[in-house]
């Protein structure tokens, strides 16, 4: 186990000996302590690493994510797991906004609540969430699916593509061209598996499904010269 | 003389007069949105009238200063950008660089042809909205990746296959808008860049998901510094609205590079009213952000590339003269490519429109073969003869520019001044803050009356 002091020996030191793992590395356990709220820590790893976070961070921890497993013992500022590509970040406390924003694989756990624009954007990550997620969650949510446990806030999918929203508790509203869907065994399954990954005790039939009604998806073309 | 006026019919009548409010084209536009109920989208930028570089003449050299010879003394042309925290700045021949164009809104052929003009005249290419391709990427010796609001085909990889990074927050053409990919466009392989189903319109998201006004701004500036190591240029690239802000804010938050985009700026897709009625000049822009860079001590530190309208060597010239570092070409690289070609005009006209005004580079039909997807389409873009005329005209641009210089009697580019400027009118007096032609003042000049 490597233990790095960030207060003590700065964020750049950090994020430069993440980097300097490679595939067959075997310094593979690595805990930061003193996280102490900073930004971008453990941002763009690209190795089979496991990165522990003794504490709360600031914003885009664990950042285009490859391949690492980053646990962050605490919460976590806005945009964790930023346009993850790959591996697992888990958090134990809550998330700020826009978690998983953009990430297009990988799994994300919050164990906690996550704020508003949960999944934003998210182009093939998996988001699941323990607790309650914030309003316009899931906005133009392209694909991947979304795991929210608790309850969803105002205009949940709000012009949502092709990833699955899968919601346990009550939806505040659903935003536009967002409808609930019919959940099938096929779902029932995907869902099994996410949220044993993800260490939850819920039951997938007790979800209900969202995606798109796919109205939005041909812009009337002008007939304009 | 109209029939109505004729004397030998009865007394004198009026003739007609059609309305300068009320002109053919825009009840055009009235009848065919009456009959659409749809709004038009196009390609290019404004396309009306703006005070423009065209408003400006270079004064040249006098009794009081002496030029230098035309085609021996020489007369530097190279710049080097991200010279503030990057540690590996980008250092190109020319100050004339290519603007970012998305794979996608052009074929990857075009995109190609991009790379192997800009790169054989010494200069930069930049990818777009849609990620970075193995053509461009290949074919470009200095590539600049957009981080984009849509944030399609984003990826770390690339990112640190760039030679820096420019942060989109606007575009000239759209200030305050997202983008749009028609369904036409979207091929197998767009769709699959993009993580989106093929033949659905694809929307570029207007503002970025992950952070918002400029505290968060520095901060996204510090995660893409760490997951590059601090190797990259940093540029932000902003469209032409408040300028002095928008310029004073992005150093704030640390970039490297400003990248100002004015309203004349292209585009490959965005609603007509959009792109005639939103945003600055160009030519308004440029004093209020070098103004920015001075006051907070960081001119040519943080190095400034201006684009929107930029056509000729004159305009680079005078762009440069008005404290830009290095200018930015979107829609002239397409022209010297081929785009807007009179060899297409029988093809142009089945589509009803005419060489120099074909805009619809959002329906995919382009007869050049350049704004695309089309597999047919495309093969019509030769990469390599495309290629070459790019660097000619690049070439061109450059020597015209440093023709102008050398009469202003400078060894460098960058050594072009306001001083060297006058104005042709009192918009372009005021809004490039250079006197009048054969006058000392200008609109707003301290002590000018104004
Ligand atoms: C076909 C086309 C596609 C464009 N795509 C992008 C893009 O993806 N991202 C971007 O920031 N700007 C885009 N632009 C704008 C250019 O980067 C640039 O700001 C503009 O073209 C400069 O003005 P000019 O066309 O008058 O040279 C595009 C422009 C054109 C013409």
């Amino acid at each position: 186990m490597q233990t790095y002091d960030l207060e003590a020996e700065g964020l750049r030191g950090l994020n430069a000996s993440l980097h300097a793992q490679s595939e067959q590395t075997s310094q593979t356990n690595w805990e930061v302590v003193n996280p102490k709220g900073s930004h971008a820590i453990a941002v763009g790893l690209d190795a089979p690493i496991e990165v522990s976070v003794q504490g709360s961070t600031g914003y885009y921890c664990a950042g285009m994510n490859k391949q690492a497993t980053v646990h962050v013992k605490g919460s976590v500022g806005p945009g964790v797991a930023e346009n993850m590509m790959s591996g697992l970040v888990k958090v134990d406390g809550d998330a700020s906004q826009y978690a998983g924003a953009t990430g297009h694989g990988g799994l994300l756990v919050i164990k906690g609540n996550a704020s508003s624009r949960c999944g934003i954007s998210m182009k093939g990550i998996d988001i699941v969430v323990h607790g309650n997620i914030g309003h316009m969650s899931a906005f133009m949510a392209q694909s991947g699916n979304l795991v929210v446990c608790g309850d969803a806030g105002d205009a949940l999918g709000d012009s949502i593509y092709e990833a699955r929203l899968f919601v346990r508790g009550s939806v505040k509203s659903l935003g536009a061209d967002c409808v609930e869907k019919e959940m099938r065994p096929e779902h029932i399954e995907l869902l099994r598996d996410l949220l044993a990954r993800a260490e939850s005790d819920a039951k997938p039939e007790e979800f209900k499904r969202y995606g798109s009604a796919r109205q939005l998806y041909n812009f009337n073309i002008d007939n304009a010269y | 003389m109209s029939v109505k006026d004729n004397t030998e019919n009865g007394p004198p009548q009026t003739v007609p007069i059609q309305s300068e409010t009320f002109s053919n084209p825009i009840n055009a536009e009235i009848r065919r949105a009456a009959a659409t109920g749809i709004y038009d989208i196009r390609g290019g930028g404004a396309k009306r009238r703006v005070p423009h570089f065209d408003d400006l003449l270079f004064l040249g050299a006098s009794v009081s200063r002496y030029p230098l010879e035309g085609y021996r003394e020489r007369c530097d042309t190279k710049v080097t950008l991200g010279t503030r925290f990057a540690k590996k700045p980008i250092e190109l021949d020319i100050p004339i660089t290519i603007a970012g164009m998305s794979f996608g809104a052009l074929s990857g052929r075009a995109k190609e042809a991009l790379g192997r003009g800009a790169s054989a005249a010494g200069t930069s290419t930049t990818t777009g909205d849609g990620g970075m391709t193995p053509e461009e990427r290949g074919h470009s010796s200095k590539l600049v990746y957009q981080y984009l609001p849509s944030r399609y085909g984003m990826n770390p990889d690339d990112l640190r296959k760039a030679d820096a990074i420019e942060i989109v927050v606007g575009q000239g053409a759209k200030p305050g808008g997202g983008g749009m990919l028609l369904g036409q466009k979207i091929s197998d392989r767009v769709a699959e860049m993009r993580n989106l189903p093929k033949g659905i319109d694809q929307r570029s998201a207007c503002r970025h998901p992950d952070w918002t006004g400029p505290d968060d701004l520095e901060i996204k500036i510090l995660e893409l510094r760490e997951i590059t190591a601090w190797e990259k240029p940093i540029y932000v690239k902003v469209g032409g609205t408040r300028p002095y802000y928008d310029t004073a804010l992005a150093v704030k938050a640390g970039a490297d590079v400003v990248v100002l985009d004015g309203m004349q700026g292209g585009t490959a897709a965005t609603q007509d009213v959009f792109i005639e009625h939103v945003g600055l000049p160009t030519l308004a822009c440029i004093r209020p952000a070098v103004q920015a860079l001075q006051d907070l001590g960081v001119h040519r530190e943080v190095q400034l590339i201006v684009s929107g309208g930029i056509r000729t060597g004159a305009d680079v010239a005078k762009a440069m003269a008005l404290g830009a570092d290095a200018v930015a070409v979107g829609t002239a690289a397409l022209i010297a490519l081929g785009d807007n070609d009179p060899r297409w005009e029988s093809e142009y006209q089945k589509l009803g429109t005419t060489t120099g005004a074909y805009d619809d580079w959002h329906e995919g039909m382009d007869p050049a073969g350049i704004t695309t997807q089309d597999p047919e389409l495309q093969l019509r873009l030769d990469p390599v003869d495309a290629g070459r005329r790019l660097r000619n005209y690049l070439n061109v641009m450059t020597l015209e520019a440093q023709t102008i210089a050398r009469a202003c009697g400078h060894n460098d580019l960058h050594n072009l001044e306001p001083e060297d400027l006058c104005a042709l009118t009192m918009e372009a007096a005021a809004m490039a803050r250079v006197p009048l032609a054969g006058t000392e003042w200008w609109p707003g000049k301290s002590g000018s009356g104004f």
